[in-house]
């Protein structure tokens, strides 16, 4: 049986105060991910990340806008989907926030909350990837970026066929799936993961 | 000493150089690395950014599968090896994530009781072999080879498991320990932008361009690396940088088992080095026929 995917909850019809709701709850469920409070404003994270000179609103400034109850603004920006995850801010910051765990969880809530953000380029590669990883068990590169490019933008697909070309008469694309043996088995785990993923513990929010 | 092996789906296609050089530099070096029966693919950062829980489990049926083995479970893609390192961190420090974790890999009659160690195979090799060893097993002295290692963001970051997040050294003893000249390299943890290079690649050619620039300024003959994604990022994607940039780069991008393997006297079709796309012909000379 093939997990259903869950219907993604219009959560800004429900107002700004369900989608702050959401967030406080997810961050509960984030580890040390209350240590949000503790920011600082010092934008060691800005300073760190190296991809923040091309984001609207840099890291700092989403705790910032958050404080001043934006988060609907956070949520629509290209921010939380340029982040390459590489976890400089983390490590540097001195509150020891999980920045980048938020961030992760910033791109879920936009998602489910079908921001105009869904269709980011990151979330179509992400949807792709999941889809593929459910089905097979296992990655499929040329399958994922063959369905991206052709989704979203054929010409970069003729602008990188050179270098793909290259690595297929180095054997290096793969143009099979590989097939996990056990994927039925692992579509009734992920049937049940689906459960679990409406699971939240619900903590108060700390101030 | 025996080992579970997680390959992940890069070192199935696009790294296969990577997967079949790690096989040969453990084979040398009298480790066994036995491959994790029927792994799934463990998510990469994607999963994350669209579900938690589901991510979760999806990479904790392999800490599940590993832990009926009672091995270390080794994973040399940078990715792979964050992620299932991080699940296994958070299930051992979540109870409510690790039960509910559980219960869906119920379904499939697994359980895990967070009794799996995540390794790198790099620090495996120093920390379980030995520099000393690796040293004496040297079969080709890299003596004058400029080496750049890159780190990249996954391995040092965030756990600080493996080694100091700013500035690691496992790689720097490593090649020093068979012969190499480690050059100074400051971007060695800078991220190389990943996927961006799909999604946005103006973003990271840019990241790439000073990543290269980094190194080569410094000296550097070759940048060696473990990660998959940072490989084929520097190296694929040099000629559009060189062009978009107007620069001149040419610098080979060997997987850090390729030119370990390479030293340690491995055959370098077993290390997978004609499936590279920038040759280190020019090390290769040095090397064999010192001026």
């Amino acid at each position: 049986m093939k997990p259903e995917p869950t219907t993604p909850t219009p959560l800004m019809h429900d107002g700004y105060d369900a989608l702050k709701k959401k967030f406080a709850l997810g961050l509960a469920n984030v580890p040390h991910g209350d240590l949000m409070k503790r920011c600082l404003q010092c934008g060691t994270c800005t300073g760190s990340c190296p991809a923040s000179y091309a984001m609207e609103i840099t890291p700092r400034e989403i705790v910032a806008l958050f404080r001043a109850d934006h988060l609907d603004t956070i949520l629509q920006s290209r921010t939380i989907w340029i982040c390459a995850s590489c976890y400089a801010c983390t490590v540097r910051c001195p509150q020891e926030i999980p920045i980048t765990d938020i961030m992760y969880l910033l791109k879920r809530m936009a998602m489910d909350a079908r921001m105009p953000s869904h269709k980011m380029p990151v979330y179509r590669l992400s949807q792709i990837f999941v889809s593929i990883a459910n089905r097979f068990g296992r990655g499929y590169e040329l399958g994922l970026l063959l369905r991206y490019y052709l989704g979203k933008n054929p010409f970069q697909l003729i602008a990188n066929l050179p270098l793909f070309l290259k690595l297929f008469l180095k054997g290096r694309i793969g143009l099979w799936p590989h097939k996990i043996r056990g994927t039925t088995a692992l579509s009734s785990i992920l049937a049940e993961a689906e459960i679990m993923e409406m699971i939240i513990p619900v903590r108060e929010w700390p101030r | 000493m025996k080992y579970s092996y997680y390959p992940g789906c890069s070192l199935e296609s696009s790294s296969k150089n990577y997967d079949r050089s790690v096989q040969a530099v453990y084979d040398t070096l009298g480790l066994e690395l036995i491959e994790l029966d029927d792994w799934n693919c463990c998510g990469a950062t994607y999963y994350m950014s669209i579900k938690e829980t589901i991510s979760l489990v999806f990479s904790a049926r392999n800490l599940a599968i590993a832990e009926s083995l009672g091995r270390d479970l080794v994973a040399p893609c940078s990715s792979c090896y964050t992620i299932l390192y991080k699940t296994n961190k958070l299930l051992n420090e979540n109870p409510i994530m690790r039960a509910k974790v559980r219960q869906a890999l119920k379904r499939d009659g697994l359980d895990y009781q967070s009794g799996v160690q995540v390794r790198h195979p790099l620090e495996v090799l120093v920390n379980d072999v030995g520099l000393e060893k690796i040293s004496l097993e040297t079969r080709r002295h890299l003596e004058g080879i400029k080496v750049a290692p890159y780190y990249g963001c996954q391995i040092v970051r965030p756990e600080r498991g493996l080694d100091d997040c700013e500035n690691p050294r496992l790689m720097d003893e490593l090649f020093a320990s068979v012969g190499a000249e480690i050059v100074n390299f400051p971007m060695k943890v800078r991220c190389c932008g990943g996927m961006l290079m799909t999604t946005y690649p103006d973003v990271a050619l840019k990241l790439n361009k000073e990543l290269l620039e980094s190194a080569t300024v410094n000296g550097a003959e070759c940048i060696v690396t473990t990660c998959p994604l940072c490989q084929i990022n520097l190296e694929g994607y040099q000629k559009k940088i060189n062009a978009r940039f107007h620069t001149n780069f040419r610098i080979p991008i060997l997987f850090f088992s390729q030119l370990l393997g390479w030293a340690l006297g491995c055959d370098p079709d077993a290390l997978g080095l004609n499936q590279n796309l920038i040759g280190f012909s020019k090390i290769k000379q040095k090397v064999l026929q010192p001026a």
